[in-house]
């Protein structure tokens, strides 16, 4: 299974180059849409950007289950794992 | 209704410069903007022209990383120049209706990068790293749609697409706006970022681009007997128009009146110009009646003259049908020997050149000059730029587009 801290600090860079938030505020209990202000087609842009990185597929009908960053780090280290 | 329209503020980022001081400046120094591109795809595809006129300030050099990631590069030199008005004008921090604010921003070709870039994402990895973003930042409205959230403004953002006349056909737009009664305060403008392998190709194979790839910066020549086309450019200019009624009642500074303008189509050939310039001629005509001055009023022409051997003329025999005599007394700049034809963000920056040229009182210079065509013996600002001297006068600034698009503005000392 993947470190899920490195898929975290991978996931944090993508955010981080689609809005512009610091890495730092990107942390696993952040929700997607209520903390960190990311609307859907960011979300998509995320979700995409994920999947090259980290080599794995995220259905669409799977990116509205990932409320926070913790479910999309824990759905990435399933996924590669 | 017919209102008195001021200019209040002006934005651009050209070949020459990142905003309009610097632009400016360089314009009544004479300065060429053309360079060789250093871009591997102009080897890789053998490309028969190798120089255009790169934006002197690249855009994410003042923009945030998101801000690059999620407009495409015509959007984001579209809103480089939206904001240096914006603030010009004084609108920063003033208490504006969003409801009377209106956008006129043109462009000729629209996110031609994304579309093109996206093209090959699909190809080479498929359509799920096609991002989503793409169809707003290819779109040649999105230019419109982001400078209108990012001002708030609310009464219609529109989009001029008449490729090289797009630009003066933005200021008309917001023109017909602004005497509709619908808004109090228009931005408009235009935006090209075009210098890519396959515009390149596309305009290099119709013969309408300079192979002077010896000499970019001798390259634009409008008006010389060794034109041999225009040179491909990129930016973005832009201009806050106001009723004079909403610019004093805030104390904004004036540079100058947008008096009138007006479009016509020529209905002759797709790409080539009337040759007896008619449709051209009669935008001039319908321009000044708008304005209601005559034309002996008018002093100075910020000319489209793109260093086309073909185009050139008609512009020359348009303008001589309609001023006369009287164009002896008329001054001609052709910037594009400067900055590059900007396409659809030409008639803006141009725009922005003939109001500073009445606001300063002095006509920008046309390089290359060297030995003037005789078919076209107009009185071209060339060597020193022209002092316009004092008095109320007018100029225009026109633009030409693909398409039979005739787009004429008349400003006017304020």
């Amino acid at each position: 299974m993947a470190d899920k801290n490195e898929i975290l600090a991978g996931l944090a860079e993508i955010v981080e180059e689609e809005t512009g938030l610091e890495t730092e505020e990107i942390q696993l209990d952040k929700s997607f849409t209520e903390d960190l202000d990311i609307d859907s087609i960011s979300m998509m842009t995320i979700v995409v950007n994920a999947e090259e990185k980290f080599d794995v597929k995220i259905p669409d009908e799977e990116v509205k289950n990932l409320t926070t960053v913790g479910d999309a780090v824990d759905y990435i280290a399933n996924a590669a794992g | 209704m017919s209102r008195r329209l001021v200019i209040t503020g002006l934005g651009a980022t050209t070949p020459l410069g990142g905003d309009v001081p610097s632009t400016w400046r360089a314009a009544l120094a004479g300065t060429p903007g053309a360079k060789t591109l250093q871009q591997d795809w102009v080897q890789q595809y053998e490309l028969p022209v190798t120089f255009a006129a790169e934006v002197a300030v690249e855009p994410a050099e003042v923009l945030s990383r998101p801000e690059t990631r999620r407009m495409d590069r015509s959007t984001q030199l579209g809103m480089v120049a939206a904001r240096e008005a914006w603030a010009d004008a004084g609108l920063s921090d003033a208490e504006l209706d969003g409801e009377r604010v209106g956008i006129s921003f043109a462009t000729g070709i629209g996110g031609v990068w994304t579309l093109l870039n996206s093209w090959d994402t699909l190809r080479e990895k498929g359509p799920r790293r096609v991002l989503p973003m793409t169809v707003p930042m290819l779109m040649p409205n999105g230019a419109a749609g982001a400078i209108s959230l990012e001002f708030g403004a609310q009464a219609g953002a529109r989009t001029a697409v008449s490729a090289c006349a797009s630009g003066v056909e933005a200021l008309i737009m917001a023109l017909d706006l602004l005497n509709s009664g619908e808004a109090d305060v228009v931005l408009a403008g235009g935006t090209e970022a075009a210098i890519h392998p396959l515009p390149l190709a596309a305009f290099a194979n119709m013969q309408a681009l300079s192979r002077r790839n010896d000499d970019p910066a001798a390259a634009s020549r409008p008006y010389d007997v060794d034109r041999d086309g225009f040179v491909m450019g990129e930016g973005a200019g832009a201009l806050v128009i106001e009723t004079e009624e909403h610019a004093k009642a805030r104390g904004a500074t004036v540079y100058a009146e947008l008096a009138g303008g007006a479009v016509t189509s020529d209905a002759h050939h797709i790409t080539a110009p009337d040759p007896e310039g008619m449709g051209a001629s009669r935008a001039v005509r319908k321009a000044l009646a708008s304005a209601d001055v005559e034309i002996t009023d008018v002093t100075h022409v910020n000319a489209h003259a793109t260093s086309t051997p073909l185009g050139d003329v008609p512009e020359y025999v348009a303008m001589k049908s309609v001023f006369g005599s009287h164009l002896d007394s008329v001054c001609v700049s052709a910037t594009k020997s400067q900055t590059g034809h900007l396409l659809g963000a030409a008639g803006a920056v141009e725009s922005v050149f003939t109001v500073k040229a009445l606001a300063d009182r002095k006509a920008p210079v046309t390089i290359n000059l060297e030995n003037q065509d005789p078919e076209i013996p107009l009185d071209v600002v060339s060597g020193t730029p022209r002092d316009l001297g004092q008095g109320d006068q007018v100029a225009i600034c026109s633009s030409f587009g693909f398409g039979g698009h005739n787009a004429v503005a008349a400003f006017s000392t304020y």
